[in-house]
């Protein structure tokens, strides 16, 4: 089965700015691929490397097994949901999901037909003769989703998609966003600095570091076996030790990630450490303590005993929890 | 604002009060004079009123002919100025090149020297080259110093349009002209219309640089200007003077409804 | 999912356009290059090619008998700039523009000031409109209008003569150098309208620089035990000062290429404009004229030079 998308050694440098450096992936059909990292990691500009808006300085880019290189955006059957969803100030909500089906020549009464079937999919029907400035930022995304969907793209490319709305919305345009993907197939790649967001709606994740992908794999991979320091820090709140304090912990000298849920508070026999902060946090409350130098996070959850702030408690995790990692940041 | 802004203090107020008096009571004042039975003179106040002077401005052939250069020289150098203004203004805003700032400065620079000097420049390139005076150098003139106000208003809109509305047109399916007809060129066209009102207004009212790049034929502010220095009939002029007045307060009014509203032409994001 | 429904590139997009299209997509140099070739064309060679034949024509002379223009490099014509007669003329035209700058911003700040901080909503547009009506009216017009008030007959020293001020009028008029027969033909004339036309230039930059200056500074200004002058000298005034500045390139750089104004209201002393306007013209005298042009070159990019150091022109 070809790949989706594949990047093989694709670099794009902008001078001496290696903004995508030798990145190597492959997103299968019908995956729900996210990109995640810090702000100028790189995976915007992959994003536009596949939609065509930037052109690799190195390597090569094949969509669906076939070349993309020097072909430009409106020839590629991939479409994109931008971060500012870019609607057409100018032009009605129909107008605007109809776009793409216009300059490609369909007839006016099938582009509006499918325009409106599209709208509804994304439940706004009926908005078609508003303008952009009359929605709300979340129903501005939905019509820019639609305007993209419309189109039938073998891959959809999303931008940040969720980055301008509020909480409430968010979580349930993730969820939403999951299900039409599923019901449509259509390889959805998306970009996101947010981790939270990765881990709940992608099937796979690659994350990004200064143009490169540092780890690429299943949110549950990811999360429970980081390969780096960068990754344990960057996804989750795993509590990141060096290996010296490994060492002393009765561990290998490496360093090594822990989730503060695999913390227990046991009555003796662990690590011995002192309560420095505790926070209730509603189903869980977290601790933040000092174990001999080495700062710790741990989740105590509800209907357990919280030790008091300035006690000194055990700390124990069973040997599998713990997670070694390579040195590289 | 905060509340206490809400009261100037009078001094100021009579000050900014009396700044606008003093810029527009002399425009006024035009209007007296076009009503006036006075020929020989500018007495005030005028002896009589009389509407007479219309119609004897009406019958002069002379007001017509300069008139109609204008327009023509007008429109004419407005076609060009928007075409190049526009070029310049697309270029400067949507590539990052060497020398962006060097092109905004020669585009300014015909209307930041003083006129006299873009006007003895052109007319002594023109004897250089032997080029006969026609209508054509004076449209050549006027649209080298046109070229700026459209630049500066369509640099203006294709910085407030957001660059991803040509990236998502390409994305959807559309072409370079594509794009340029269905998303660029709506998104600038009240800009562009905006410049080239007052591009025409802008040479509809030229004289220095008229003088030099013009030969015999007169536009109507060149007409004026040999009016005003070699009076024939006072009361013609008064009543050219008002109409020019009210003809060039419609392209300005309309310049200025057409980009008041463009906050809502700015990217939609956001 | 070996057959692929659709391609997922090279969609089936054809046409002389989009050849075109997909070639500046491939090459935007290209693109850039013929966007700027007709106004760099334009603006490059037509227009600063004229300003360098323009320059070059003053490093030649004139023959004094056959009034044939020699064409040999000699700085002879700058000299004659030298001369008390001309040298005259550059002075005289150097302090009227700057008495006519000065004179604008302090007419232009009470206006800018209420416009930026006071008026809104329906004002703030009656403000604005009431600056660009007089700014975009016929130049011509405006002049013509001052030529009506100043003349001996006109409406100013009727208004005189009705507040029994005669006796002032006559005595500015009977001034040594600045009167004269009537208003409309002395200096005071063409200052005054020199002020009238170019004052517009100086309120637009100033009010725009004025805006910028959050209304919380100068409260906070008051706050902290500022009186009302010590806040203006403190804090409005130097925020105030790029706009200013930048005003003051119009009115002084306008003013020394003028040649309409003192040619209809004044007396019968040269400005530079007109110096360029008579050498080149009736005098024939085209490197003099050239030499002449070159002066207010000079000094504006002396007064760009200075005003860039200040920062003005962010505010225009």
């Amino acid at each position: 089965m070809t790949a989706a998308v594949e990047f093989s050694n694709t670099s794009r440098h902008y001078g001496p700015v290696r903004a995508v450096d030798a990145v190597n992936l492959e997103v299968a059909e019908g995956e729900f691929f996210a990109m995640l990292g810090p702000s100028g990691s790189g995976k915007t500009t992959c994003l536009r490397l596949i939609a065509g808006f930037e052109q690799p300085t190195g390597g090569e880019i094949r969509i669906f097994g076939e070349p993309a290189g020097g072909v430009p955006p409106y020839k590629r059957n991939v479409n994109t949901v931008f971060q500012d969803y870019a609607l057409f100030p100018h032009m009605s909500i129909l107008d605007n999901v109809a776009y793409g089906l216009m300059v490609k020549g369909v007839d006016k009464a099938t582009r509006l037909r499918e325009a409106e079937a599209a709208l509804e999919l994304v439940k706004l029907p009926g908005y078609g003769s508003r303008r952009p400035g009359q929605l709300s930022g979340g129903q501005r995304q939905r019509v820019a989703l639609a305007r993209a969907l419309v189109n039938k793209p073998r891959v959809l490319l999303l931008d940040e998609p969720l980055g301008a709305l509020d909480l409430k919305l968010r979580e349930q345009m993730q969820e939403e966003l999951k299900t039409l993907q599923r019901s449509l197939g259509i390889t959805f790649i998306f970009v996101t600095h947010d981790q939270g967001e990765a881990l709940s709606m992608a099937d796979r994740v690659a994350v990004f570091n200064q143009g490169r992908i540092v780890q690429a794999g299943t949110p549950e991979e990811i999360y429970k076996r980081p390969q780096s320091r960068f990754v344990a820090d960057f996804v989750g709140s795993s509590n990141v030790i060096a290996p010296e304090a490994m060492a002393r912990f009765g561990g290998e000298k490496r360093w090594a990630s822990l989730r503060p849920e695999a913390i227990r508070i046991g009555a003796e026999g662990g690590v011995a450490a002192k309560v420095l902060v505790s926070n209730f946090l509603g189903s869980t409350t977290r601790l933040s303590l000092d174990a001999d130098g080495v700062k710790l996070h741990a989740m105590v959850p509800a209907g357990l005993s919280v030790p008091q702030v300035g006690e000194t408690v055990q700390l124990v995790w069973s040997a599998s929890d713990l997670h070694y990692m390579d040195d590289a940041a | 604002m905060h509340s206490r802004s809400n009261a100037a203090p009078l001094a100021l107020k009579l000050a900014a009060i009396g700044g606008l008096a003093f810029l527009h009571l002399p425009i006024l004042l035009i209007f007296a004079y076009a009503f006036t039975t006075e020929e020989k003179s500018y007495q005030w106040p005028p002896p009589g009123f009389t509407t007479q002077w219309f119609g004897i401005a009406w019958n002069r052939p002379d007001v017509w002919e300069a008139l109609s250069l204008s327009v023509k020289v007008g429109s004419i150098a407005t076609v060009i100025a928007l075409v190049l203004g526009t070029l310049c203004a697309a270029a400067v805003s949507r590539t990052k090149f060497f020398g962006r700032e060097a092109i905004s400065l020669l585009v300014i620079l015909p209307i930041a020297l003083p006129g006299i000097i873009t006007g003895i420049a052109l007319r002594s390139a023109f004897s250089l080259l032997d080029i006969p005076f026609s209508m054509w150098t004076i449209i050549l003139g006027h649209a080298t110093f046109c070229v700026v106000v459209v630049y500066n208003n369509a640099v203006a809109r294709f910085r407030r349009t957001s660059g991803s509305l040509i990236e998502a047109s390409y994305d959807l399916g559309a072409d370079g002209f594509q794009t340029f007809r269905y998303v660029i060129l709506p998104n600038i066209a009240t800009a562009l219309l905006a410049g080239g009102m007052l591009a025409f207004a802008l040479s509809f009212d030229e004289v220095i640089v008229t003088t030099f790049t013009g030969g015999q034929q007169s536009t109507l502010p060149i007409w004026m200007l040999e009016e005003l220095i070699r009076p024939r009939q006072r009361p013609v002029t008064n009543v050219v003077a008002m109409v020019v007045v009210l003809v060039t307060f419609l392209p300005i009014l309309a310049a200025y409804y057409l980009t008041r509203d463009g906050d809502q032409i700015a990217g939609s994001g956001k | 999912m070996s057959a692929s429904p659709s391609p997922a590139v090279l969609t089936g997009k054809s046409g002389l356009l989009t050849a075109a299209s997909d070639l500046f997509w491939r090459r935007p140099g290209l693109l850039l290059v013929l966007m700027l070739a007709p106004p760099l064309l334009w603006l490059g060679v037509i227009y600063i090619g004229s300003l360098i034949a323009l320059l070059l024509q003053s490093f030649f002379s004139i023959d004094e008998f056959s009034g044939l223009i020699v064409y040999e490099f000699t700085l002879s014509t700058y000299k004659q700039l030298l001369l008390a007669a001309n040298f005259d003329i550059i002075l005289r035209t150097v302090v009227m523009a700057s008495l006519v700058t000065i004179t604008s911003a302090i007419l232009a700040f009470p206006i800018a000031y209420y416009a930026a901080r006071y008026a809104q909503g329906k004002w703030k547009a009656l403000f604005y409109l009431g600056v660009m009506l007089p700014l975009w009216s016929s130049y011509l017009v405006k002049i013509y209008a001052w030529k009506l008030i100043l003349a001996k007959e006109g409406i100013l020293t009727w208004a005189f003569e009705k507040l029994h001020l005669s006796w002032l009028l006559d005595g500015v008029l009977s001034l040594p150098v600045i009167g004269g027969n009537s208003l409309s033909v002395s200096y005071i004339g063409t200052f005054i309208v020199f002020v009238y036309i170019w004052l517009p230039y100086m309120i637009l930059p100033t009010q725009a620089a004025l805006e910028r200056v959050p209304g919380n500074l100068i409260e906070a200004a008051g706050d902290l035990g500022a009186t009302p002058s010590q806040t203006f000298r403190t804090v409005i005034l130097p925020l105030a000062l790029p706009g200013i500045i930048a005003g003051s390139i119009f009115t002084f750089s306008l003013t020394l290429g003028d040649y309409i104004i003192p040619q209809i209201v004044g007396s019968s002393r040269l400005f530079i404009g007109q110096a360029v306007y008579t050498q080149q013209g009736t005098a024939g005298n085209v490197p003099l004229a050239a030499a002449f042009s070159v002066v207010p070159i000079l000094i504006m990019a002396l007064y760009l030079w200075a005003a860039k150091k200040k920062g003005a022109f962010d505010a225009l």
